[in-house]
């Protein structure tokens, strides 16, 4: 497999089957025990910045849909081109725009910036990738733009 | 507050369980299976337990910034470098320092880690109010500047 043939090379995911809701923001803040009376407040209508990935990936089980697609496709299109089966996020930059409001849907589009060449580390042998992530909602408003260095491999 | 470089914030230690690790996959819909299967993280991934995924990470990050700010404070970017993972057992403690500020914006620097031994490095800004009138959510256009 030629990795020039990949980078540069673009995916629009489909929208997030969830909107952004109340319910999740909450559990969002469940989890990291965060008591930011902003998000508590029930007039609030925004997410928590850092909530942003939240809003891309798509339920696990709907009724009648024989494809699942992964969050973060072409990561898994990289792995699967390679036959690299396992991966690890290394290093993860988000930069956040507009918020991301109640109601809103989000749909991501990915880009490889970069692949390395095979190198080995502790984990195993496989490549080094980047991908950007821009995330608009349904108006196309931005809402942030992720970028992902990840490491994939085989033992 | 009046802000200068160097200036730390208050550590944070948190004593990471199990259902924080899973919890926190579940609310970033993250099923990649070291988030939740121990048997997978240890046979597989060759740690010793299941371990914080990376939406998660960030999410604790903003929480210990935002418990400094208050809810003033708006998250603006982050980059973070994950060099261990923290797995379910772990002491996760995070430090942060002062590394810049410039006109309502403030860079630092957190470092998590885990028995002394860093687990995540981070560069974080955050929108702080310039003055009382000054509402970091407020502010669009040329006026965000992340």
């Amino acid at each position: 497999m030629n990795k020039e043939e990949w980078i540069g090379r673009e995916r629009t995911d489909p929208p997030g089957d969830i909107v952004c809701e109340r319910g999740y923001v909450l559990h969002w803040l469940e989890a990291t025990e965060n008591g930011n009376p902003k998000f508590w407040d029930a007039s609030c209508d925004i997410a928590p910045p850092s909530s942003l990935s939240v809003w891309m990936r798509p339920l696990q089980f709907v009724p009648g849909r024989e494809d699942t697609f992964m969050p973060l496709s072409l990561h898994f299109d990289l792995k699967e081109a390679f036959d690299l089966p396992d991966g690890v996020v290394s290093a993860n930059e988000i930069t956040f725009h507009a918020p991301v409001r109640l109601g809103d849907r989000i749909t991501t589009t990915q880009q490889v910036r970069d692949i390395s060449d095979e190198k080995t580390t502790r984990v195993g042998t496989g490549r080094f990738w980047t991908i950007d992530v821009t995330h608009r909602n349904q108006d196309g408003e931005l809402k942030g733009i992720e970028t992902y260095e990840m490491f994939s491999y085989k033992r | 507050m009046k802000l200068s470089t160097g200036d730390t914030l208050p550590p944070l230690e948190v004593k990471i369980l199990a259902r924080h690790v899973v919890m926190g996959a579940s609310s970033s819909r993250d099923w990649q299976p070291q988030h939740h299967d121990t048997h997978w993280a240890v046979e597989r991934v060759k740690v010793k337990d299941i371990f914080l995924n990376t939406p998660n990470q960030a999410g604790w990050i903003e929480r210990y910034l935002t418990d400094w700010t208050g809810p003033s404070g708006r998250l603006a970017k982050v980059r973070f470098k994950m060099k261990k993972s923290v797995c379910a057992g772990d002491t996760l403690r995070f430090d942060g320092t002062v590394a810049g500020v410039e006109d309502g914006f403030v860079d630092v620097d957190v470092l998590l880690t885990v028995d002394g031994e860093v687990a995540t490095e981070c560069r974080a800004k955050i929108a702080v109010p310039r003055d009382t009138n000054d509402d970091p959510w407020q502010r669009t256009g040329d006026d965000w500047r992340p």
